[in-house]
């Protein structure tokens, strides 16, 4: 098998973006995936949310891991740079990338095998570090390119394609996330787009480490009746809190929210990221409130999404290692070597 | 094996010293060698430590080298034993004619046990409890006294002595003078109460000058600073640490912004070696020059990154500061030992390039060598060093850098040239020379491509197709080939007068041994060619040497013979010429051990 390029249509009355971009130039190559993943509906939202923020595509970086959701980072921004690395080890990579050049817009796409399991120190650590990122987990709650098996996200009791039934707790990404001290934690559906491409965005504007848990159902193993991860109990159970959306600069925020309800977040691009709360007692800037929410919402059986938790003030490893501003990739050699003269003046300390 | 049993004399001697570890005689040793040093007369240092942090027995050997020899010797002629657990094993090294120096604050009649040594005892406890009140400095004091004693017997000159202890204590001037007031007891006990000095002796010579004394992780830390290096990313792990410490130590004097305190550089202490490779993947990727030191577990852990970056075409730059293996082995001890597995690092079809220092000057070279040689080729690139290299303190030629001198960045397409192609093909050899063209995100919508580890044509694209994916593993080991003539050349020693029947070959830290062993058989009579590999893939100039020779002995720091094994598998050379000639101990090799086997093997041969 080998990869198929896809058909550029661009459409005469086709939308713009400020770039004087369409759609179509945010696409990638043919999706591989089996049709009706939950994880095409992702790469779409992806798609969408770069055009809507004009990035240039060059401009913007993809890293993934290995597994079905982290192969689709060829699926969309053909202009820009894509890094398939090794499995369960897209946050290191992202990580020195952000090092080298924080001038660029980084995106990872990984999925809950490939977080979760070998994934889970490097998924832990890139949090702590604040890499300034957006961190897409597709979870779904099954190994699909291995055919079946269970993931560590699969919930107790959740019932494979074979039958089998899981015995060992899940791993939630949101509330550990939340532990380590993430500043931008989401929960969505893939299913969802109108709450999903407005979180990425938010999520790509975010300063810092965002992390957006997305339920991708499986058509192929995890779609069927037992299955916690399927899009009939999805929807069942599907529980949206707060509503997120990112506002830029140049525009004033709708007055379309009641007086109250939403909570503009101040970015330190100078945008905003503002919340509509659907749950009254829901406040996303109260790290303990999140997690007593979650918690309550789980003990009901639903699943809660939205932006769940944000801290802008938090500075991202570029400030905390106080790196220049300029991309350390960029400097010319002569401002990096200290030259001879240099040299033989520090030797003076090893006679 | 027999002791060599040449005699010491004036600038040519060995000193060890047994001491405790966290007693607080490292500092102590190091001065007593730096002294020598500044009086003109070269030294070797060699710290043989436990993989501890306080209690075990730790040694300190400082070879005294009127003719500036590199190597351990293999004698010792002067035995500081400050650690009664190993007095046995002390005095059984001393040489005949030896002198036995040790605290006679509890006398021990079992250390005159040997009648060819001298025994001097030098009751430092007793004196350093009796002018000092702390219990920490009754401890620490102790071995500045022995310093002292050892200073009057051997002649070394304290004024020296003492403006060292003031450079060192500069910052806490309180020590200054205790330290001067132990120095002092130990100095006038001994002259008191021996013959000072000895018949062998330091005497002052011009021997120093224009050299430094500098362990090679600090060099390689300088190299990587001077080769432009921005992102170093590591975890830390004996006897490698030393080296990101350096790095950071430089980065802070070179590289933060003085009006805004801004750094352009990135140091990331990772939560493992598994991310920290992974992070010097993403950086190097990203155009950054970027490193990572480590020793052989962590090359194990990072063999899967090592193995991406080599199909996915990523430049990378590791230290494998080597320790002894296999596994956790011994971890404060040296060896070759993962010179195959660098070599061969990662699962399928892979070949790395291998640089081999032999002393810290050629780390500081090699640092920047092996990032040219990285982003020429898109490749990983190993700086194969050990602990000996790694942490001992060698006296090697000032380092020079040239300021002509430009980096080699290879082929990094930018955004005009980019923009000028039809299209751009990641991994086409358009040159011939089976490197590709490769871009650096951010540069040009053109320009982008997919990085992977999966199976990819020419285009970066995925492929199962035999014919496309043959394609690229095809020109990757014709890249590798062509690196060989681009790494250090090998250098060669030929025996002087006439056609040497055999060779030598060496690697790494043995040059030294090697280099005076070669002295030593030739003043017998045996002339050996010696050649020290310097790099791999191996130039037809080792293979030329190899088939100069009836035979050619390989001298290694390891069980299996790692480099000949190389030898074997990647050149033409007959079995039967390669000797090999190995050393295990995990102690740093001596000139003694390779002069003996060579010339056992020698009389062997005549006698067969």
């Amino acid at each position: 098998m080998t990869s198929f390029a896809k058909p550029h249509i661009n459409l005469k009355h086709a939308k713009r973006n400020a770039l004087g971009l369409t759609r179509h130039d945010y696409e990638g190559a043919m999706s591989t995936l089996c049709a009706g993943c939950g994880h095409d509906s992702v790469t779409a939202c992806m798609a969408k949310a770069f055009f809507e923020l004009s990035i240039e595509p060059h401009r913007a970086v993809k890293i993934s891991g290995i597994g079905c959701s982290s192969k689709t980072t060829a699926y969309f921004l053909s202009e820009s740079h894509g890094n398939n690395t090794v499995h369960g080890r897209m946050p290191s990579v992202a990580t020195g990338a952000a090092a080298a050049n924080a001038g660029l817009t980084y995106i990872g796409v990984s999925g809950d095998g490939d977080s979760l399991s070998i994934g889970m120190g490097q998924f832990a650590h890139a949090i702590r570090r604040n890499v300034n990122m957006l961190y897409m987990l597709e979870n779904n709650g099954v190994y699909g390119l291995t055919k079946g098996q269970f993931s560590a996200s699969a919930d107790i009791g959740s019932k494979s394609k074979k039958g089998e039934v899981n015995l060992s707790p899940p791993i939630d990404p949101v509330t550990l996330a939340l532990s380590l001290g993430a500043t931008f934690v989401a929960r969505a559906f893939s299913g969802d787009r109108e709450q999903l491409v407005p979180l990425i965005k938010a999520g790509l504007k975010h300063n810092g480490f965002g992390l957006i848990d997305v339920i991708s159902p499986c058509v192929s193993f995890n779609d069927h009746v037992g299955s916690t991860k399927s899009y009939a109990h999805t929807y069942k159970y599907y529980h949206p809190a707060v509503h997120a959306d990112y506002v830029p600069m140049s525009e004033e925020i709708k007055t379309s929210y009641a007086a109250g309800e939403a909570v503009p977040v101040e970015l330190h691009d100078g945008g905003s990221i503002v919340l509509r709360k659907l749950d009254e007692d829901y406040d996303p800037r109260d790290r303990g409130a999140a997690y007593a929410q979650i918690a309550e919402r789980d003990a009901k059986g639903e699943i809660v999404t939205g932006l769940l938790y944000i801290d802008e003030s938090r500075e991202d490893m570029a400030a905390m290692n106080k790196l220049t501003s300029r991309p350390l990739n960029t400097f010319p050699y002569d401002e990096l070597c200290p030259g001879s003269d240099a040299l033989t003046a520090l030797q003076k300390g090893f006679r | 094996m027999s002791t060599p049993m040449n005699t010491p004399g004036i600038n040519d001697f060995v000193i060890k010293l047994a001491n405790v570890n966290g007693t607080g005689s490292a500092s102590a040793n190091g001065l007593l060698m730096k002294s020598i040093f500044r009086m003109g007369v070269p030294v070797v240092g060699k710290n043989v430590f436990p993989s501890n942090i306080q209690g075990l027995p730790t040694w300190y050997e400082i070879r005294v080298t009127g003719a500036g020899y590199g190597a351990r010797s293999g004698n010792v002629d002067m035995m500081v034993a400050m650690n009664a657990n190993t007095y046995a094993r002390d005095i059984a090294e001393l040489r005949p004619g030896g002198v036995l120096i040790y605290d006679s604050t509890w006398p021990r009649q079992h250390v005159l046990s040997r009648t060819d040594v001298t025994v001097l005892g030098v009751p430092l406890a007793q004196m350093c409890n009796a002018a000092f009140k702390v219990a920490r400095s009754r401890v620490l004091m102790k071995n500045m006294a022995y310093v002292g004693a050892v200073a009057a017997l051997l002649s070394i000159d304290v004024e020296v002595i003492r403006t060292l202890v003031r450079e060192m204590f500069a910052k806490k001037p309180k020590l200054v003078d205790l330290n001067m007031q132990a120095l002092a007891l130990g100095y006038d006990y001994a002259m008191e109460h021996f013959e000072c000095p000895l018949p062998f002796k330091v005497e002052r010579l011009d021997e120093t000058k224009n050299k430094i004394m500098i362990d090679g992780n600090t060099a390689a830390g300088l190299g990587c600073v001077y080769a432009g290096a921005t992102v170093g990313a590591w975890y830390p792990i004996t006897p490698s640490t030393s080296l990101m410490d350096a790095f950071k130590k430089w980065c802070e004097k070179f590289r933060v912004d003085p009006k805004t305190g801004e750094h352009n550089y990135c140091i990331i202490q990772a939560e493992d070696e598994l991310a920290a490779v992974g992070m010097v993947v993403g950086a190097s990727w990203n155009g950054a020059r970027a490193f990572t030191p480590t020793s052989g577990p962590g090359i194990s852990l990072m063999s899967e990154f090592i193995g991406f970056a080599y199909y996915a075409e990523i430049p990378l730059v590791l230290f494998d500061v080597q320790r002894v293996g296999p596994s956790t082995g011994m971890p404060t001890r040296t060896q070759q030992g993962d010179v195959q597995m660098c070599a061969y690092a990662s699962h399928g079809d892979t070949r790395h390039i291998l640089l081999f220092p032999a002393h810290p000057g050629e780390c500081f070279t090699m640092a920047a060598d092996a990032f040219d040689l990285a982003e020429r080729y898109q490749t990983p690139v190993f700086v194969l060093s050990d602990i000996d290299i790694g942490m001992n303190d060698w006296m090697v030629d000032e380092l020079e850098w040239d300021d002509a001198r430009q980096p080699d960045r290879g082929k990094v397409l930018n955004a005009e040239q980019i923009e000028s192609l039809e299209q751009f093909h990641r991994y086409k050899d358009v040159d011939g020379d089976g490197i590709a063209y490769r871009t650096l995100p951010g540069t040009h919508p053109k320009g982008a491509y997919f990085t992977r580890g999966s199976g990819h044509n020419a285009d970066g694209n995925y492929t199962e197709n035999e014919a496309e994916y043959q394609e690229v593993l095809d020109r990757l080991v014709r890249k590798w080939r062509g690196a060989a003539d681009h790494v250090p050349a090998p250098i060669v020693k030929k025996a002087k007068g006439g056609k040497a029947r055999w060779g030598i070959l060496a690697y790494g830290s043995s040059d030294c041994a090697v280099l005076e062993a070669c002295d030593t058989l030739a003043a017998e009579g045996l002339h050996m060619d010696y050649m020290r590999i310097r790099g791999f893939p191996f130039s037809d100039e080792v293979s030329d040497f190899v088939m100069a020779h009836d035979h050619v002995f390989v001298v290694e720091q390891n069980r299996d013979a790692q480099l000949r094994g190389l030898l074997l598998l990647e050149t033409q050379i007959p079995r039967a010429k390669l000797l090999p000639l190995l050393h295990y101990s995990g102690e740093p090799l001596t000139s003694h051990f390779v002069h003996e086997h060579i010339k056992d093997a020698a009389r062997q041969e005549q006698s067969a």
